[in-house]
Parts: structure tokens; C-alpha cells; sequence
């Protein structure tokens, strides 16, 4: 019997007659070939949606996507799912938007629900400085096009009541800014979805498959040595975060990253109560409610450097301590689940999209805490920047040359000081 | 009030002569002293408690302790409201109110149950597949899903209890009260370590409080008893009760919670629970286990219940679960339950047991009370709907994979399930121990540990109380050995009577006995062994992908009667072993912990410590408003009754430019550095050379970071040959103390350089205005203030009000200008000095606004506020502070392609035609409609007293070439497009006369 493959309320209504019994894999599993035109390294949702744009916008069909364990299980199913274009600088709204843009049609797209929940993100002011410093990012966003706005106080009220704006309280909220398009989306569906799309474009998955080390000769890339045997191909691109320097190291090159672990916790299911996201920078913390109920938070990046999946305990109370503040009502709903990834940081809290000085060797990584909302931007110029050997326009803000040419993009500045 | 029906008259540990009166769902009801929750709604015969979270099916009490799946209830109102409580955990106390969660109108009749009639159209992921068209629909089906979702509610009001945080180191931390961690605990305390013994309970026990069994001549109850009275007695040895250890990290260190008066449903006011934070030099793990269930269609019916949870009601509580049951497993335990039933007066219809040959002493017994045993023989189904009814036994075939033969009808309305038991290794496995999967016993148990930890009793996969009560014992001896501590008189191992136990054997997964039935596995989130199915059919047969596609052990109950076979179910779908197929991580925390004891006390006006001046006191008397910098409130003016923020700054600037003004400075960061190479250290950290800097001196440094671009600024003076002190903004000074101890400690260790903060140690105020040095000069002894003697940039030491001070002559106000600095206790009172001599001159607080103004005008940068980490000197026309002949912090970097471009963003002034708010872009072209390129933005904005009109700072691309155009302000905020003059940052006083006056 002709196994489904298309998705819909039809052909679930159909399958449910046949207790979902002729339901296709959403992807293969398939055998290695020998060589490809094309290999992608990792399994998250860059190189997923890399391999399917391969396919799907230059036409590269023969790509091999390895990834070491089951796809989508690094980062991309470690977040808290946030999804944003607010960024300040030019070269950042530019990949942010483009992505939040491809969000926006993802589901059509790949034929797969992601989830994509657009129910606003508002950044909390609470001193003078915070104002100004939300003021001017409102102000460059619309000016590159992007929505953001600022709220009254009585706005904020209306849209969150359950938030703490108390005058007394120890940082007291006094102003906020809102991007009516952020929000979130499943993050499973988002790996998920990109593997089926790919993989029905003809790319193969190959999932268990870790690469060991890099075939170079002359300068240029020949192929991967991997537990699965060498696989040649002319282009290699790179999108493993949370080992990018690991993987640089075997291509002999070294990355200005320094990977660190980020934290993130669930609370318990609860009825809806809470139906925007939040982010503090000043009391630290994000937060937003799952379609399951459940509160989804985290906050900043543990200090030390590590590559064990797990953070420590001190930035949970901070976290808790902070939604506490914030939310008074949520002191006693618990904390259920908490867990760690680890993320690539570069020094200006930019990403490296492009090229490498191995010639076919492309790079994809230093998202740091914003890899998730840049998914489909990121796949989108890299897979042009693999398909043509040249950065994509908006990628080529973020070579790994700018780290000697000084051209940095400092998303995360030296603000939070003031005389 | 109904009668406790199901209440036995006799034994267990509760207190019948307490009676306690609770509400459940509305409706009173009667428990006594002991009681949890659970028991109490099963002595009253309540039999559905709450619904599913998917289908919304009627869900009756599953187990006896954390791991139940079903029973979550909302627990009180308003602010002692919490949600998503186990009632099996909740201990009874008088005038508790609880309610089933996630059902509409009520747990009985269930609106959201529509949900099981169309189950076929709900498979496992069927949100992936759907809700897509049309495209914008998916916000409104989202809305409906969401209310769908979700178990109890959030509290509406904050929470009305306390709760706190204790650090404790131990020699020996005991995970566990049950017979072996009692026995590590006694061991481990009679060597003299210092112990401490938590668990989870009320009291201690374990598994002994519900299981009946005997030690020596004693019952298990009593023998626990006497080891708490034991330890109690011991000075080094802490027992905790009602405390979850729920996260083991790095280091031996574990955090646990305390439940320090929930049983008494912690008034308003008090401390509720306490956050344990334990570094333990060994840990012993005697976390028990978790008995799995059966699984076959229509398993989670309301009397359905894991057989071990019904034997501790009858044996603990007093409580019988059912009239009539059937037990059903693959080994001993439900001939031993079977057993304590019949004692209890229920009528035991027969054991069905998977396995053909059912033999051992458990087994013989049940026979031996006419009671049938079915061997060989499975359940195929359940019957009933909001209560059991009955079970459908069908026999086995040879291999025990299949059915054969004709379904037989049992009428009962308990069901007894044991599938064996699952090792508690979460903590373990927290730790980063390996698990080894264990073939004989079908679980995971503790392999090779990586932290100072080991595992005794059921969690290590050993489950007779004989084995635990020697297991226990000899993991807390040597877990204290290996500290040097040595038991003295170790006592005998206890005679414990062990009977012969039949094998068990292991079934995950039988064939369905009727199409489309269900199967629950995980019975929290409603997901089936069909789902597991279908998952695997798709592809996502990895055992993580099934989870998150599944969404199996996701629940609060974090899976833990359904895991196991979970995975069973997946190995034998892929034909694999299951240790092939893995398990999932075990993640922090064990059980759910609320987010208030987390927080601690570190909410409210605790959330983070507030920093206040010497002469806050004072300020708050004089009415000033405060800015929250950092953790410091700065005074940001000081307005007269009736006065505005603007006329008052306005004011304030006035008194500056014209009379004088006095300034809390007090927050400045202020480091003291002191040795030999602190010279060297100085040229290093600033970008301007500190060779020459005489002994009463002063100059101002800029510190880069090393990507070359400003971080720090502030005054540096030298104290005496070795001796220099260092300010740097308020907001930036912890930031830089630990930047230069950084540097110090791990680059330039060989620096003979010792740096401490003394921030706190100085009160400093600072006064300017042309009226500055008389007014100084009626305070100061023995310091001559003529501006030959003491010109700017100069550092003096001296008297000023009698009070030891050093005096620096610096400014950024742009007129002539002093800091006093003395000894912080003393701050006020050279305050109130100030004031009262400065009744003459007119003397003017001012607050930050007003220093902002003023330093505006003359064009001085404020770091953090005309710079944000992407500005070089050069950017700012700083170079003349660049110096060319040293190495410095962020050399380097500006000396690179990007960094020495002439068209980067320049410091500039501006000349805007009204007032702009700060963060203003700046545009080359102004276009109607965005996207515009940006060039610039306005840093800072200020109506200027001096200048009578507004002026701003801004950083403009190639802004010092363009001095003279015109650009365009867009305020797309405020609707409106303002005109701006690009001129010189400095719009007052350019040549510095006032100054040096």
C-alpha cells in the first residue's frame, strides 16, 4: 500500500480509519554513499535547513547531512523556542528579519505545523538607562523597516496584568518596548520539518554518523573521515554548535569562541495565564508559556567554559528569583524540568557565516543564545553561500574575517554602565 | 460529613483518634492524623479524582507516592493557592481544600472528554500535521488548544510565605530514609562522621511504612523508630524529614527542599520551605524504586493501581482500596499484595500471572488460601469507564508473546499491577553516573559513578530488605571509612527472614486483543503503545525523538511508572536490545520544585541589595528623586515643592554655571592600587602614559577593551610613590575591579601590584561653580587652595570640617571644581558642614541630571551613555590620550583595517531643533516610508541653561568632516522629523578658561 506523505486534516482523517498504520517515515534512513556534491556537518536546525535550501534554492540535491546522534537534539532542542527580529544593528536585523520572514510561511512551506506563535515580545525598561538604551533599538528597528513599538505603562498593564509594576518593587518596571511579530515556535517541529522537507528533496539524513576528521589536500577540502567511513565531496559546510572550535581544530584552524553552557527550565503545566514573551535584561530573565502550560524561562550563559551539557545552580535561583520578582503570583508553581546546552560566543556576540581559509570548507556558527530564532535566515545564506562560493550579502557582514580587520558587530556593547 | 467506608478499623499509622475535616471539590469530608490526601479520598470511596491531560479521561489514584501520573490537585486559594500537587504526597491537615485540575464544569463531568470520542483524530503528533490552512488560523486554534492544555491554574495572588536558603558541608550526606539508608545513616553516624539523613516522608521508613514486613522480632515500623531515636541521639547527625533531595550537581554539591510546615497548611507569614544546599564529601544514594505497572487496554481506569501503592494503603493507613480485586504482574509482589488483601478482608479474585511456571513461597501461600492463580495468563483489558468493573483474562501462549484461548470475565473493582521495579537512579544519574542495564531484573541500575557517591539497597537493584538493611550498612561504613572514620563495635547483620523468590519476567508489549484499543503507557500525557507505534513507524525512533514526539515522561510525573516501558516497547519494535536503544537523560529536578524557595529570600526589596551613599539620609530628607545606577540610588535632582524635573535640573545648572554646587560622588568606583610595579600596571591598563604622574598629581584615563574600543573612564591620582588611587563609573566599577584582577591573576601575575576596592570606603562630594574655592576655603585647614598653589589636576591631603580628607581638584562640570573625600563614616557630617557654610553662597545640591547637562555642554563623553562598546578614542577625538609608545590594552585592535577607517562614527555636537529624546536616529536622506540608512544616533540630549536652547551629543558616521550639515532626525515614534545642525562637541567654554580659573 502507498505509504502517506502529505500532511493535512484530510489525510489525517483518512489515516485515522486505519489506525495510522500507513503513515511514511518523515525521512530515511539511508545507507551512506560515497561521495556527494554536497556534505552538511550537523544535525541541528542550521544544517538541517542548509541542506534543504541546498536542494531547494540552488538545486544541489546529492547532499549528505551527518550528524553524530539523532538530528535536533543540540541546541535547536535545548531553547526556549523565542523567536525575534529586534535586533540594533543593520547586519543583525537584516539575517533576524530575514528569518522571522521564512518563520512567518515556514508551515505552508514544509508542509509541517511548526507552531510558529506570534504573540508579541516585550522588553521590560526598568532605569533610565534601560529606556534609553530600548528607545534607541525601537528607533533603528522601524527604521530598518522591522515593527517595534514602545508601550505605556498603561499598555503594558493591559497586556500583562499578572506583571509586577509596583513603584516600590526593588527595579520597578517603568517603560517597554514590544515586537508584535516575535514570539515563538515548536523547536522539535522546526528540525523535524526541515529533515522531512530535505529529505523529500532528496537529501540524505544520516543520523549516527559522527565525523572524526577533515580530508584536505592542497588547502582544499576532498571529504569527512567519519565512525561511518570516508564520504568525499567538493563542499563541506560546518553548522555544529557547541563544538564549532572542536570541529575548526580537525580542519586545522582555530575560532574566536568561547563555548559556554545556558541554562533553561519548565515550570508545570498551568491554564493559560501568561500569553506574550518577556525579557528583562536589567532583572534578568525570559519567559513565556508553552501550548502545553507550561512557563518556559531562562537568562544569561553560565561564566566558565564548558562542553558538558549541564549548567550549575546558581543561575537557576537567579532566574527563579527573577520571575519571582516579576511575577509574585508564580512563587508557587514549580520548577519541573531544567536543563543545559552549550553555546558558541564570539567576542561581539555575532555569528561566523562564510568561508574558511580551507578552500570548499564553510563555516556556520557563534549564534551564541540567538541560534534558534535565526534558523531559517542562517540556512538561507548559507546554503547560497556553499551553492556559490561567496557569502550571501547579508552573511558577509559575519566572515570570520572581521576578527582581524576589526569590523565587528557588537550586539552586546558595554552598556549597563553610566556615571 | 459521609462515613470514611473504606476505612479499616484497625493497625496502620494513622491516628484515628485525630479527626481532620478537608474539602475536595466542594464537597467536606472527614481523614484522620497520618492520612495523606490519597488515603483520605479512598477511605471516602472517592474514586475519580481527576482527568487526563489529553483525552480528558476519568482518573482514579494510581500509586502511593511521587510517581503518581493521575491524582494532581489544585491545593487551597487565593494567596496559599498551589497547583499541580500529587495528592498522594499532600499530608491531610484540618480544613485542607482541594480540586481536580484541567476538567470542566467537574472532574466528574468532564466537558473537555470530547477529546477521547475523537481520539483517532489525536494520534501522537497530530499538531504536526494539521491546523495549517488557512495560513493565518493557526493564532485562533492555538487559543483553543492552549485552554485544552495546561493542568491547575497559577495562584492570583502573591504568595503570603516565607521561605529561606542553609549552606551545610557534611562528611556523609544519606539520600533516603527508607531500611538502607537508615542503615547507612546508623553506620556511617556511629564511626563519629558528621551525617545527615534526608527523606522525603514524614517519617522514616520507607518502603517498611507500607510493605508489613518484619526485622528480627520487630516489626519494620517499630525497628525504624528505634534507628530515628538512635540517630537523633547523635550529636553529628542531622535527620531531615519531608526533604527531597532534587538536584545533584557538580562537586558533591546537592540542593534539596525542605517542606517545613506544608503538613500543617503553613499559615500566612511563615516559613514554608527551606532550599538545602549540601556539599557532601560522600554521598550515599539509598533512593529506593519505583514499581512499574502493566500495561493493556483501558489500564488507566479508575481502581486500577500499582500494587505496591496497595498494600502501603492497607498497611500505612488503614485505608482499603477496593472490595473486590485481581491482581495482575510477572512476579512475587502481587501474590505478596494478594496476600495483605485477603488479611484486610477484600476479596482477592485471582493473581494472574504472566509467567507459566508461578512458583516460590509467595506464590504457595495464595494458593494455599484458595485464592486462584491464574499462570500463564495475561489481562487484555479493562472494563467500566468511571470506575472499574472488571478485567478480561486471557491465557498466554507457550512463548508468553501472544494470546491463546477465549477471554474470561472477572468482576472486580480493584486491579493490582507489578511489572517490577525500576531503580530510582535519577540522582545518580544526575552526577553523571553511568547506568548498566541489567538483563535478570529488566531495569537500569548504577554503574561506574564519577563523583564521590554510591548506591545502596533497591536503587542498586538489590530489593530484599535483608540485602538492603547489609547493603545500606556497608555503604555508609565505608563511604565514612574513606573520610578516616572508623565504626566502633560494628553490630551483626540483622536476621531477616528472606523466602525463596520466583524469577521475574519481563513484558513490555502483548498484542493487541482488539484493534484501535488503548494501551496506556504513559498515562499522565495519554500516550499509548500505538503511539510509540506510530512514532517509531515515521522515523522518529530514537529514544529522545520518541519522547519529544510522543511527549512520553514529559508530565510531572516526569514518566516515571511509564519509562520503562516506553523503552521496552521501542527495543522491541526496533528489534533491539534496550540498553541499544538508551535512556533518556535523567535532568534536574526530581521532583518539581516551587519557584519561592528557589528565589528565597531574594525577592521584593530583597531581590538585590540596594546601595546607598552616606548622605542618602539627607537627600530623601531634601526631597531628591533617585535613579536606580547599578545597585546605587543616585539623587537624579532635587526639586522645590511645586517645581518640575525641568525647572529644577534647569536650577541646578544655573547655580553651577553661576554661584555653587555640591554633588553626591559618592558612587564612583574607587580603587586603590599599591606596590612597586603599579606604574607599569597603569601604562598597561589605560592608553595614556603614567610614567611621569607626579606624587600629587592627577589625570584622567580611558581603558579599552581589547577589541580596542572604550569600556572605562575616570580620574587616577598619585598618592605617594607606590600609591595610586583609581575612580571609575559608578556602573562600571565592579566590572573593572574584576577586568583588573583578571589581568593580574592570570596575564601579569608577575606584577608586584595589589589592587583593592574602596569604594565604600569613601564618601565624596564634589563641589564646582566659580564660587567653589571660597566656599572650600571656609572649611579647610592647613591646605592652600590659591590656584598657583593647588591648580587643577592636583591632589592634596588635609582637614576639611575637622575631618581628615583628601581634596583632588578636578571637574566635569567644566567649571572650577573640587572632590572632598573622607572617611565614609564621617560622610554626612562633611555633608551637613557644606550645608551650613554654604548658606551664604547659595550652595545648590545638584543631582546626575543636572552633571549630565553640564557635562554636555562642554562636551565631556559619559561611558555607557555616548559610547556602547563600539567606539575607539579616535571615534571619540581622543587620540591626544592614545599614547604612540606603549603597549596597552586594545593597541592592537586599533590599529586594524576597520578600526582605523576615517569614515567611522564620530563624537559630535548637535544643534537640534527641538529637544530630542536620546537613542534618536539619525538619517542621511529622509524618506516617507522606513527602511532609511541610518548614519548616526543622538546620544545625548539636553536643554541647555547656558545656551538657551537644546543641545545633543551623537556619533555620526564621518560626523567631524560633515561639522556645519544638516541631518534629519526621523521620530517615527512620536510621528515627527526634526532638523539638526552637526557642530563640535564642545558648546561651552571651549577654551577651558573657567576651568583653570
Amino acid at each position: 500500500m502507498k505509504k502517506n506523505k502529505r500532511y493535512s486534516i484530510f489525510s489525517l482523517a483518512r489515516n485515522a480509519r486505519n489506525y495510522h498504520e500507513n503513515w511514511a517515515a518523515a525521512w530515511r534512513s539511508p545507507e551512506p554513499k560515497p561521495s556527494y556534491d554536497a556534505i552538511i556537518v550537523g544535525g541541528g536546525g542550521h544544517g538541517l535547513a542548509t541542506a534543504y535550501y541546498l536542494a531547494k534554492q540552488h538545486g544541489i540535491t546529492n547532499v549528505a547531512l551527518i550528524e553524530k546522534g539523532p538530528i535536533g537534539l543540540g541546541n535547536t532542542g535545548r531553547n526556549t523556542t523565542v523567536i525575534r527580529s529586534n535586533y540594533l544593528w543593520d547586519e543583525s536585523a537584516a539575517i533576524y528579519e530575514l528569518s522571522l520572514k521564512l518563520y512567518e510561511g515556514l508551515s505552508q512551506e514544509l508542509n509541517y505545523n511548526i507552531m510558529l506563535s506570534q504573540r508579541g515580545l516585550v522588553s521590560l525598561a526598568h532605569s533610565q538607562h534601560d529606556l534609553r538604551e530600548i528607545e534607541r533599538r525601537v528607533n533603528a528597528i522601524r527604521l530598518n523597516g522591522i515593527d517595534s513599538e514602545m508601550l505605556s505603562m498603561a499598555e503594558l498593564k493591559q497586556l500583562i496584568p499578572i506583571l509586577n509594576l509596583s513603584p516600590n518593587s526593588r527595579y520597578p518596571v517603568i517603560g517597554a518596548s514590544i515586537q508584535r511579530r516575535g514570539g515563538t515556535a515548536r523547536h522539535d517541529a522546526i528540525a523535524w520539518g526541515y529533515a522531512r522537507a530535505a529529505d523529500d528533496r532528496g537529501v540524505d539524513i544520516l543520523q549516527h554518523t559522527e565525523v572524526t576528521g577533515f580530508r584536505i589536500q592542497g588547502g582544499r577540502v576532498e571529504g569527512v573521515e567519519t565512525t561511518r567511513g570516508f564520504i568525499a565531496a567538493p563542499k563541506v559546510g560546518v553548522a555544529v554548535a557547541g563544538h564549532s572550535s572542536v570541529l575548526a581544530d580537525m580542519a586545522g584552524f582555530r575560532l574566536p569562541i568561547s563555548s559556554h553552557p545556558l541554562q533553561a527550565m519548565v515550570s508545570e503545566p498551568l491554564k493559560p495565564i501568561f500569553n506574550t514573551v518577556l525579557m528583562s535584561a536589567a532583572v534578568h530573565v525570559y519567559l513565556s508559556q508553552s501550548d502545553r502550560g507550561e512557563l518556559v524561562m531562562g537568562a544569561g550563559i553560565d561564566k566558565f567554559n564548558s562542553y558538558a551539557q549541564r549548567g550549575s545552580p546558581p543561575i537557576l535561583e537567579d532566574i527563579l528569583a527573577a520571575t519571582v520578582e516579576l511575577f509574585p503570583i508564580f512563587s508557587r508553581v514549580k520548577m519541573m524540568r531544567q536543563w543545559g546546552g552549550i553555546v558558541d560566543v564570539c567576542p561581539d556576540a555575532s555569528p561566523i557565516v562564510g568561508k574558511t581559509p580551507v578552500s570548499g570548507l564553510y563555516l556556520n556558527c557563534g549564534w551564541g543564545t540567538g541560534g534558534f530564532k535565526s534558523i531559517p535566515g542562517s540556512g538561507f545564506v548559507f546554503a547560497h553561500t556553499i551553492a556559490q562560493d561567496e557569502p550571501h550579502e547579508i552573511a558577509a557582514p559575519f566572515s570570520l574575517e572581521r576578527f582581524s580587520t576589526g569590523a565587528l558587530i557588537d550586539e552586546h556593547g558595554a552598556s549597563g554602565v553610566a556615571h | 460529613m459521609k462515613r470514611q467506608r473504606n476505612r479499616l478499623d484497625v493497625g496502620a499509622r494513622i491516628d484515628r483518634s485525630r479527626r481532620l475535616r478537608f474539602h475536595f471539590n466542594g464537597k467536606p469530608y472527614e481523614g484522620f492524623a497520618g492520612d495523606t490526601l490519597a488515603s483520605a479520598l479512598l477511605a471516602n470511596g472517592v474514586r475519580v479524582v481527576a482527568r487526563s491531560f489529553k483525552y480528558h479521561r476519568p482518573r482514579g489514584i494510581y500509586s502511593a507516592g511521587m510517581e503518581e501520573p493521575n491524582a494532581l490537585v489544585q491545593l487551597g486559594g487565593g494567596a496559599s493557592s498551589e497547583p499541580n500537587l500529587r495528592a498522594t504526597q499532600v499530608e491531610l491537615f484540618d480544613g485542607l481544600e482541594a480540586a481536580s485540575v484541567n476538567c470542566w464544569p467537574s472532574v466528574n463531568f468532564d466537558i473537555w472528554a470530547f477529546n477521547d470520542r475523537v481520539s483517532g483524530l489525536l494520534p501522537a503528533g497530530f499538531y504536526y500535521k494539521t491546523f495549517m490552512w488557512p495560513k493565518s488560523f493557526w493564532h485562533s486554534y492555538e487559543k483553543v488548544i492552549r485552554k485544552g492544555a495546561g493542568l491547575g491554574t497559577a495562584p492570583e495572588m502573591p504568595d503570603h510565605n516565607i521561605y529561606e536558603k542553609r549552606h551545610q558541608h557534611c562528611d556523609v550526606l544519606v539520600v533516603g530514609g527508607g531500611p538502607a539508608g537508615i542503615s547507612a545513616a546508623l553506620a556511617a553516624g556511629r564511626s563519629g562522621a558528621r551525617v545527615i539523613l534526608a527523606d522525603e516522608q514524614a517519617e522514616l521508613g520507607g518502603a517498611l511504612l507500607g510493605n508489613g514486613e518484619r526485622i528480627e522480632a520487630a516489626s519494620g515500623v517499630d525497628w525504624a523508630m528505634g534507628a530515628r531515636a538512635e540517630l537523633d541521639g547523635m550529636d553529628e547527625v542531622r535527620v531531615l524529614s519531608r526533604t527531597t533531595a532534587f538536584g545533584y550537581y557538580d562537586h558533591n554539591y546537592v540542593l534539596m527542599v525542605e517542606r517545613v510546615n506544608d503538613h500543617l497548611g503553613a499559615p500566612p507569614g511563615t516559613l514554608r520551605q527551606r532550599l538545602w544546599k549540601i556539599r557532601a564529601r560522600q554521598v550515599v544514594l539509598a533512593t529506593g524504586s519505583i514499581e512499574r505497572p502493566m500495561v493493556f487496554a483501558d489500564n488507566d481506569r479508575p481502581g486500577v493501581m500499582l500494587a505496591g501503592a496497595a498494600r502501603t494503603y492497607i498497611n500505612r493507613f488503614g485505608v482499603k482500596p477496593g472490595n473486590r480485586a485481581v491482581l495482575y504482574g510477572n512476579n512475587d509482589h502481587i501474590h505478596q499484595v494478594a496476600l495483605d488483601l485477603a488479611d484486610a478482608g477484600v476479596r482477592v479474585e485471582a493473581v494472574v500471572d504472566v509467567r507459566a511456571k508461578a512458583v516460590g513461597e509467595a506464590v504457595a501461600a495464595v494458593r494455599e488460601r484458595g485464592i486462584e492463580v491464574m499462570a500463564g495468563h495475561a489481562v487484555g483489558g479493562a472494563l467500566g469507564k468511571k470506575r472499574l468493573r472488571g478485567v478480561e483474562v486471557l491465557a498466554l501462549n507457550e512463548k508468553g508473546d501472544g494470546f491463546a484461548g477465549d477471554i474470561r470475565r472477572l468482576r472486580c473493582d480493584l486491579l493490582c499491577l507489578s511489572g517490577g521495579w525500576t531503580p530510582t537512579v535519577h540522582l545518580f544519574s544526575q552526577s553523571g553516573g553511568k547506568l548498566d542495564y541489567s538483563e535478570n531484573q529488566a531495569c537500569f541500575l548504577p554503574g561506574e559513578a564519577r563523583q564521590a557517591v554510591s548506591v545502596a539497597g533497591a536503587a542498586n537493584g538489590v530489593f530484599a530488605l535483608k540485602g538492603c538493611l547489609g547493603e545500606g550498612a556497608a555503604a555508609g561504613r565505608s563511604a565514612a571509612g574513606k573520610l578516616g572514620f572508623r565504626e566502633v563495635g560494628a553490630p551483626e547483620a540483622l536476621p531477616v527472614a528472606q523466602g525463596e523468590a520466583g524469577a521475574l519476567m519481563p513484558v513490555w508489549r502483548l498484542p493487541p486483543v482488539s484493534k484501535g484499543e488503548r494501551r496506556f503507557v504513559d498515562l499522565h500525557g495519554d500516550v499509548t503503545v500505538s503511539d510509540i507505534e506510530l512514532a517509531a513507524r515515521e522515523g522518529y525512533s530514537a529514544n529522545e525523538h520518541l519522547k519529544r514526539y510522543t511527549s512520553t515522561g514529559m508530565g510531572p510525573d516526569q514518566g516515571r511508572t511509564g519509562n520503562m516501558h516506553a523503552l521496552g516497547i521501542l527495543a522491541d519494535i526496533r528489534g533491539e536490545s534496550i540498553p541499544a536503544v538508551g535512556t533518556t537523560t535523567f535532568r534536574p529536578p526530581y521532583t518539581p520544585v516551587p519557584y519561592g524557595v528557589m528565589a528565597g529570600r531574594d525577592v521584593g526589596v530583597l531581590a538585590d541589595p540596594v546601595r546607598m551613599t552616606a548622605m542618602h539620609g539627607w537627600h530623601e530628607r531634601s526631597g531628591a528623586v533617585f535613579d536606580d545606577v547599578g545597585q546605587w540610588k543616585r539623587p537624579w535632582y532635587f526639586p522645590r515643592t511645586g517645581e518640575g524635573m525641568a525647572a529644577a535640573v534647569r536650577r541646578e545648572c544655573i547655580a553651577a554655571r553661576s554661584g555653587v554646587a555640591i554633588l553626591d560622588a559618592s558612587t564612583l568606583g574607587k580603587i586603590d592600587i599599591q606596590g612597586p610595579d603599579a606604574a607599569k600596571f597603569l601604562n598597561r591598563v589605560y592608553t595614556n602614559s603614567w610614567n611621569k604622574l607626579a606624587v600629587g598629581r592627577c589625570r584622567y584615563g580611558l581603558m579599552l577593551g581589547e577589541d580596542g574600543m572604550v569600556m572605562d573612564d575616570g580620574v587616577t591620582s598619585r598618592l605617594a610613590e607606590n600609591h595610586y588611587f583609581m575612580t571609575t563609573t559608578s556602573g562600571g566599577a565592579a566590572r573593572v575591579m574584576a577586568w583588573l584582577e583578571d589581568w593580574l591573576q592570570c596575564e601579569w601575575p608577575e606584577l608586584k601590584v595589589y589592587l583593592t576596592s574602596v569604594t565604600e570606603q569613601w564618601a565624596t562630594l564634589s563641589i564646582s561653580g566659580p564660587n567653589a574655592r571660597r566656599l572650600l576655603s571656609e572649611l579647610a585647614e592647613g591646605v592652600d587652595l590659591e590656584a598657583d598653589a593647588f591648580p587643577h589636576m592636583v591632589v592634596r591631603s588635609g582637614k576639611v570640617a575637622g575631618i581628615e580628607a583628601r581634596i583632588s581638584r578636578v571637574s566635569f562640570t567644566g567649571e572650577l571644581g573640587y572632590e572632598v573625600s573622607v572617611a565614609t563614616s564621617y560622610g554626612l557630617a562633611l555633608w551637613q558642614a557644606f550645608q551650613r557654610v554654604g548658606e551664604n553662597y547659595d550652595l545648590t545640591p545638584i543631582g546626575t541630571e543636572a552633571l549630565h547637562v553640564l557635562r554636555a555642554e562642554k562636551g565631556y563623553i559619559a561611558v555607557g551613555h555616548d559610547t556602547d562598546g563600539s567606539v575607539t578614542p579616535g571615534d571619540l577625538g581622543m587620540d591626544w590620550i592614545v599614547s604612540k609608545k606603549k603597549d596597552f590594552i586594545g593597541r592592537r585592535s586599533l590599529a586594524r583595517a576597520d578600526t582605523m577607517r576615517t569614515d567611522r562614527k564620530h563624537f559630535v555636537g548637535l544643534l537640534p531643533e527641538t529637544r530630542v529624546p536620546e537613542g534618536a536616529q539619525i538619517v542621511a536622506e529622509y524618506k516617507r516610508r522606513p527602511p532609511m540608512k541610518m548614519i548616526g544616533h543622538v546620544t545625548s540630549c539636553y536643554d541647555s541653561a547656558a545656551l538657551g536652547r537644546p543641545i545633543a551629543l551623537a556619533l555620526i558616521a564621518g560626523g567631524r568632516e560633515r561639522i556645519g550639515e544638516t541631518v534629519t532626525i526621523p521620530l517615527t515614534l512620536q510621528g515627527r522629523v526634526v532638523k539638526a545642525e552637526i557642530t563640535s562637541p564642545v558648546f561651552y567654554d571651549p577654551k577651558g578658561e573657567r576651568l583653570n580659573g
